[in-house]
């Protein structure tokens, strides 16, 4: 008799702490995991931690303005996270970002102009590349998008990021419109059908990543001749797995600029504000480039990064003339008609 | 005499009833689970796939006007009146974005439109407020948008689930079919189908002759043989599907050894493709083939074949006249079992599967995690349900309910 007491007392506690709201937890970061969180948490995460005695813990994502909003129901469970443009300003539109205390970071004109917003600052520049095995193609590997497209020349797979961003951008250099007049080009009448029908053209050879540390892993286990990557994670396999992997930076390339976002009604407000002022001091941004080629948004931390990390930076001198700027208001007005358009286009064979 | 037969007659009566009663108590804990987290959660989910509150709770005035209007095209003025004030005062309260999110299940596009819109959206009409919303864009002289607002006034919606069977409403509020670009969910739920019958096939194929094996061994050789089985089973399935990448990719194992031994001029593709999804499933799901079938044979006295061979049948003939009739139980639980696990399988093929491998649970993963679609990810998982319950009930016509044997 006692045990089933016991027994049904087990089940009533069970139920109780099902249906009782979450307890109070610890504040929580959001970032793109793989080698460039591996980093943050070195550079970042734990001595923040150190320094403020504040229990931080974290989590990973792919990005994705649906999951931000599903995040940002009720409570939110992060608070701290590290979004692309189109999901700082639809997230910001909508209300599920907490606008920013510019003066308590620092001022405005001590960012770059695109790494300033009401709800978000930025995080860091990065770019969204052409990447190969150097050790696959002796004789010279692919030079442009249009080497990415022709399964004749350069036989084998490729992959792509999962969704329209950035491939609909290379899809059009693929056919010889310089980087540049990428959304002139995907702006005009038919320029979103044109880029369809060159994504059509390798379907059979195309397959999709989600994550920024799989391209490095395509890429080493043969899976794939070549893939979009985030260059990053090419330069940090190179320089962590001592891979032989090329950027094609001549090739183009998109570059944005991630931004730092703090959920509405985040239970960690104060703590969340903290870490992002820690997260943009320039010294720390300019700590980064030496494990991860991202380059700083902090006009000062630019300034702080050593030369010999600069080269492969998307922002140095040599790059940045083949790259195209992520072109935000065009993303958010369409993204998510395009991704309903490619989602579907993907799953049909 | 008669009173005591009375008695005990009524005593016997009461002893039933309370054992019945002591049955129903023990029956009672799990019932009240099975109802609390298991069948609530269900009848939920398929309220959500018809819920239609956003627009009626953030412009409560404008709902009413819209259901109270008929007709084509653009609604009188007095309506569009009260749709534009009020969206401008849900914009001022921070809660037009709901009302977008819900006009873009409509029509992707249109949350900009709502939002553009409502950011821009004066307080004195210039002209009629009809001219005002064409000003700040024409789509609002269209009828699509009125269309798409009135479906969003009304307390219940069927776009999830027509959407779900590549249907919608066009603006007269006709049923049709979607654009074939846009129409992928029949065709998903038929590959879903189509996958779980070649992997139930398959590991009926495996199994059938493992769990054999094991039945008919002595149990000092069939109970390791067992644990062998067993032991995947216990495995994280997460981790099963990973090894599978390894083993099947371009310069994974399997590729390797088949080029060295010649079998192969180079390297084919073994994952992100139908292969790697049939292979992977199919070795998840064998014990769940296995183990119903191994019941079901121990049971089977082996004397029984004899007989049959004694009386002059070939091997053949008393395994189909005789062993098999006797563990068709066994089969048709084993491949119910995989079936019905197999439709709902989702982190195997997005892990080894291609884009066009995906299975429906994975697009209920998508609407729910990657655009919080609610709507959307319950009527797909509805239409899933109501499949499988249909087939189930073909499948117990077919063979027989009775007949089935779970271990």
């Amino acid at each position: 008799m006692r045990s089933t007491g016991t027994l049904a007392a087990a089940f009533a506690a069970a139920l109780l702490t099902a249906a009782l709201p979450a307890a109070a937890r610890d504040l929580t970061i959001t970032s793109w995991g793989g080698a460039y969180q591996n980093a943050q948490r070195e550079l970042y995460f734990a001595p923040f931690q150190k320094e403020t005695g504040i229990k931080l813990v974290e989590d990973t994502w792919d990005g994705g303005i649906g999951v931000l909003r599903t995040k940002a129901q009720g409570t939110p469970v992060w608070d701290v996270v590290q979004v692309e443009t189109d999901e700082l300003v639809l997230g910001c539109e909508e209300g599920i970002l907490e606008p920013l205390d510019w003066q308590a970071l620092g001022g405005k004109d001590k960012f770059l102009p695109a790494a300033v917003h009401e709800c978000g600052v930025g995080a860091i520049v990065w770019a969204t590349i052409l990447a190969y095995d150097g050790n696959k193609f002796p004789t010279g590997g692919p030079a442009s998008w249009a080497d990415f497209f022709d399964t004749q020349k350069f036989p084998g797979k490729r992959a792509l990021r999962k969704g329209p961003r950035q491939a609909l951008e290379f899809a059009t250099m693929a056919q010889g419109v310089p980087p540049a007049k990428v959304y002139e080009a995907l702006r005009a009448p038919g320029g979103i059908d044109k880029a369809f029908a060159k994504l059509d053209s390798i379907k059979k050879d195309l397959i999709f990543w989600e994550a920024g540390a799989q391209p490095p892993q395509l890429l080493a286990s043969g899976e794939v001749a070549m893939t979009s990557a985030y260059n990053g994670r090419i330069t940090a396999a190179n320089r962590q797995d001592k891979r032989n992997f090329k950027i094609a930076w001549n090739a183009g390339f998109v570059y944005q600029i991630d931004s730092w976002v703090i959920l509405k009604n985040s239970p960690k407000k104060a703590e969340a504000f903290k870490l992002v002022q820690y997260l943009t001091r320039p010294e720390n941004q300019a700590k980064l480039p030496a494990i991860i080629p991202y380059g700083p948004t902090h006009v000062d931390g630019g300034k702080l990064v050593p030369a010999e990390f600069a080269a492969d930076i998307p922002s140095s001198p040599q790059n940045l003339p083949h790259g195209v700027f992520f072109d935000a208001s065009f993303w958010v007005e369409n993204v998510e008609k395009l991704t309903e358009r490619f989602n579907a286009w993907a799953a049909q064979k | 005499m008669a009173t005591t037969t009375l008695e005990l007659r009524r005593a016997l009566r009461r002893a039933e009833r309370r054992s019945a009663l002591g049955g129903l108590a023990l029956a009672l804990p799990l019932t009240g689970f099975l109802v609390v987290f298991f069948l609530l959660p269900i009848l939920g989910m398929l309220a959500k796939a018809v819920e239609n509150t956003e627009l009626a709770t953030a412009m409560p005035r404008s709902a009413e006007a819209l259901r109270a209007w008929q007709g084509l095209g653009p609604p009188p003025e007095p309506v569009v009146a009260i749709v534009a004030t009020e969206l401008k005062e849900a914009h001022a309260r921070r809660r037009s974005a709901m009302v977008a999110q819900r006009l873009n299940r409509e029509e992707a596009g249109w949350r900009n439109l709502i939002l553009s819109t409502a950011r821009r959206l004066p307080d004195d009409p210039q002209g009629s407020w009809l001219e005002t919303l064409v000003a700040i864009d024409p789509a609002w002289g269209e009828p699509a948008i009125w269309a798409g607002l009135r479906r969003a006034a009304r307390p219940w919606t069927d776009i999830f689930l027509l959407a779900a069977v590549d249907l919608h409403r066009d603006d007269h509020d006709a049923i049709v079919r979607v654009p074939p670009d846009q129409a992928i969910y029949l065709d998903i739920l038929a590959r879903t189908f189509w996958i779980s019958a070649l992997v139930t096939l398959f590991c009926l194929i495996l199994g059938y002759p493992l769990a054999y094996l094991l039945a008919t061994l002595p149990e000092r050789w069939a109970n390791p043989l067992l644990i062998l089985v067993l032991l995947p089973f216990w495995t994280s399935l997460l981790v099963r599907t990973a090894a599978w990448i390894v083993l099947l990719q371009r310069e994974g194992v399997i590729n390797d050894l088949l080029v060295r031994l010649g079998f192969l001029a180079e390297p084919v593709a073994l994952v992100f493709n139908r292969t790697g999804v049939l292979v992977a499933m199919t070795h998840v799901l064998v014990p769940f083939m296995v183990l119903p079938l191994y019941s079901v044979m121990r049971g089977i006295p082996l004397s029984l074949t004899r007989v049959a061979l004694s009386l002059g049948a070939t091997p053949l003939l008393a395994f189909r006249k005789v062993y098999l009739p006797l563990s068709m139980p066994g089969v048709a639980a084993g491949c119910l079992l995989v079936f019905i696990l197999a439709l709902g399988y989702y982190i195997t093929p997005a892990l080894v599967g291609g884009a066009a491998d995906q299975m429906i649970s994975y697009f209920v993963a998508f609407f729910t995690l990657q655009t919080a679609n609610w709507g959307m990810a319950a009527a797909l998982a509805t239409l899933l349900l109501v499949a499988t319950l249909l087939l189930y009930w073909v499948y117990a016509r077919l063979v027989g309910i009775d007949r089935l044997r779970l271990a």
